[in-house]
């Protein structure tokens, strides 16, 4: 009777949910409306060069010619002016390839991906990103393609009938990376594109107004003669999502198959199972440390307080941790399954990678990997944007030496003491890699010069102004608060 | 007598005006007209009374060619034009051939979406009717049009006219052909 006494006075299954109000981030504050959005980033595009970027994109310039330079002594001579020998025959090529090809990860994670979980504050940065994928993917190229030696022959990666009736070995995790990378960087191409099509059109149409005729044409041209027609988005909307549907996937098998390259070996410290998720875990952990030491500046120039705003510097500083400590686990997991694995030769190599010739490399590699990202636990950290932005460059120094550790640590102490090596790079791979930095800023400077930094459709399409059930959407009850208190 | 015109145009200031507009040009039975917005508005296809895309078939149709294309490739170089005894591995599996087929998978189906975003919006077209109109340059930046095309079999000047002024659109403007 007692029991039932109970019950009555306090029910086990209460009457009506009251789901608590939930307050949502703002994405542009201020509360701006459409037209500044499209004056203030088509101003960028309109105005006057600045000083700043004729500096920066000289210096560029100048840095990438280090590339060509490194490439032509290379091409002139042979692959021999490489610091590669006996036993280490991938290095800084192999390292700087998948370094590059990780951080463009970040850039399709963000346009795909959070595109998938409705992360709505992706939209002001995802238009940069990407571009960055796609000239991350530009450097990246470089390095197996001269890495084959005769570069002209570099077309045999590629299943094209040839005049000795032979073919590429499929069985081989070299030529999946050739179809997984070439897929990634014309995907990453494409994806880009669409997204760009309303913004050239608003292009087209300010540059008209303006009276600059050429420039109205050429932005016409790849605009495609979009005219914001509603038919046209519903099948547009449809297409990206596709396209974000198809690059999630894509994205993940990337680094999967770079990973593959080092996995399906027989040689101790590449020849583990953890390596596909660690290697994804890691590119999207370099490809966020590029992605804040990009945009933070981007953010400061232009005076994007409003559009970059903490949040999206708080929810880019989580995913680095979050990725970072994934990393983390995955160093811990590997010295664990080593050890627990029994395996002499496997043993070996991981005590050689922390205490031996590498060692230093090895603790960069921990130093900025690990222990980096557990200081944007801090909110004071988060809202300290000079200091987020330095370690974001830690993080993309980490992650240069892990694929160094991997690579080299693990060839240069294979299985006979007697074949261990040394590798030291040569000046021409120091002067190839330095100058992809440049490769890279050009085609970046280039970009947010030319082409709207922002998709300004998605934006608006994430404002308050775009949603025309503002306020009376009775069935969620994850409305406006403000909004939701006046109906109260 | 000048030609027919294309339709008319009617501006409204934001996208619950157009949003409401469109569900009454809807329920007035017009079939040929569009409404024209700088962003997808959420729930204009429903005002609108559009079915969905049908953009995922050619996608489909695309990744299902890209696995084939993958897998028959694979079998034909390695297990059947060229058989190369590789570290005693099969001449042709499908486990090895995955990784590569699945890459043309996600490679043909992005071709087909968006050569089939663009087939099915009749894009490329430099040349419209509606970009001719001198404010339309606002339709891609804060502002909303509804047009409605004179080949409607509802079309009528004046009764069409009033629908989109009763819908609240101002400066209705005839668009010329």
């Amino acid at each position: 009777m007692a029991h039932g006494h109970h019950a009555a006075a306090a029910p086990a299954i209460l009457n009506e949910v009251k789901p608590a109000v939930l307050p949502r981030a703002t994405l542009v504050e201020h509360n701006r409306d459409f037209a500044w959005i499209t004056e203030k980033i088509c101003g960028i595009i309109e105005g006057k060069t600045p000083t700043w970027w004729w500096v920066c994109f000289i210096l560029a310039c100048f840095v990438a010619s280090f590339t060509v330079a490194g490439i032509t002594y290379l091409v002139a001579t042979g692959v021999g002016v490489w610091g590669h020998a006996n036993p280490v025959n991938w290095a800084w090529d192999i390292v700087n390839f998948v370094f590059w090809i990780g951080i463009g990860h970040a850039g399709t994670l963000i346009s795909a991906i959070l595109c998938l979980l409705r992360q709505k504050w992706r939209t002001s940065i995802n238009r940069a990103a990407e571009a960055m994928t796609i000239f991350a993917v530009v450097c990246a190229a470089i390095f197996p393609v001269f890495h084959v030696g005769r570069v002209w022959y570099a077309w045999y990666l590629f299943p094209i009938p040839n005049s000795n009736w032979i073919w590429q070995n499929f069985r081989s995790p070299l030529e999946w990376d050739v179809f997984a990378v070439s897929t990634y960087g014309t995907v990453s191409v494409l994806f880009w594109y669409v997204g760009l099509i309303p913004d050239l059109a608003v292009l087209r149409d300010r540059f008209y107004a303006a009276g600059n005729k050429l420039r109205s044409f050429l932005y016409g041209l790849f605009a495609m003669g979009w005219r914001g027609s509603n038919r046209h988005w519903s099948n547009y909307e449809m297409a990206y999502l596709i396209l974000a549907g198809i690059s999630t996937p894509l994205v993940l098998s990337v680094h999967t198959i770079v990973s593959f390259d080092f996995a399906v070996s027989l040689l101790p410290g590449w020849h583990t199972t953890i390596f596909p998720p660690y290697f994804v875990a890691g590119a999207i952990f370099s490809g966020f440390g590029m992605v804040l030491t990009l945009m933070l500046p981007l953010r400061a120039i232009y005076k994007m307080e409003d559009l970059i705003t903490q949040y999206h510097i708080d929810c880019m500083c989580k995913i680095t941790l979050a990725t970072g400590t994934i990393v983390g686990y995955a160093y811990g997991m590997e010295f664990f399954i080593a050890w627990y694995g029994a395996n002499p030769y496997e043993g070996f190599a991981f005590i050689n990678r922390a205490f031996g010739h590498y060692a230093w490399a090895y603790w960069w590699m921990i130093g900025c990997n690990v222990i980096t990202p557990q200081f944007f636990w801090f909110k004071a950290v988060r809202n300290n944007t000079t200091l987020v932005w330095v370690l974001s460059i830690f993080v993309n120094v980490g992650m240069w030496f892990e694929r160094f550790v991997i690579i080299v640590t693990s060839l240069a102490r294979d299985f006979l003491p007697s074949s261990w090596g040394y590798y030291s790079p040569s000046i021409v791979e120091v002067f190839t890699f330095f100058g992809t930095f440049g490769v890279f800023s050009v085609l970046f400077l280039l970009f947010i010069r030319f082409l709207p930094i922002m998709p300004m459709a998605e934006i608006k399409a994430v404002t308050p102004q775009a949603d025309v059930h503002h306020g009376h959407d009775e069935r969620t009850g994850f409305g406006d608060p403000v909004i939701r208190e006046k109906h109260d | 007598m000048a030609a027919q015109p294309y339709g008319l145009i009617a501006t409204f200031e934001t996208a619950a005006d157009v949003y409401h507009a469109a569900e009454q040009v809807r329920d007035a039975g017009y079939k040929n007209w569009d409404v024209i917005a700088p962003c997808p508005i959420h729930g204009m296809d429903k005002a609108m009374g559009l079915k969905r895309s049908i953009v995922p078939r050619i996608s489909l149709a695309g990744g299902i060619t890209g696995f084939i294309t993958g897998m028959t490739l694979i079998w034909y170089t390695n297990g059947f034009d060229y058989q190369l005894i590789v570290g005693g591995k099969p001449l042709f599996s499908p486990m090895f051939a995955f990784p590569v087929s699945y890459e043309l998978t996600i490679l043909f189906t992005a071709f087909a979406t968006i050569i089939g975003m663009f087939v099915l919006n009749g894009l490329p077209m430099h040349y419209h009717p509606v970009l001719k109109y001198d404010k339309i340059g606002r339709g891609l930046d804060d502002r909303f049009f509804i047009v409605i095309e004179s080949r409607d079999p509802r079309f009528n000047d004046a009764n069409t006219k009033a629908l989109l002024e009763k819908a609240g659109g101002k400066e209705i403007t005839t668009l010329e052909a």
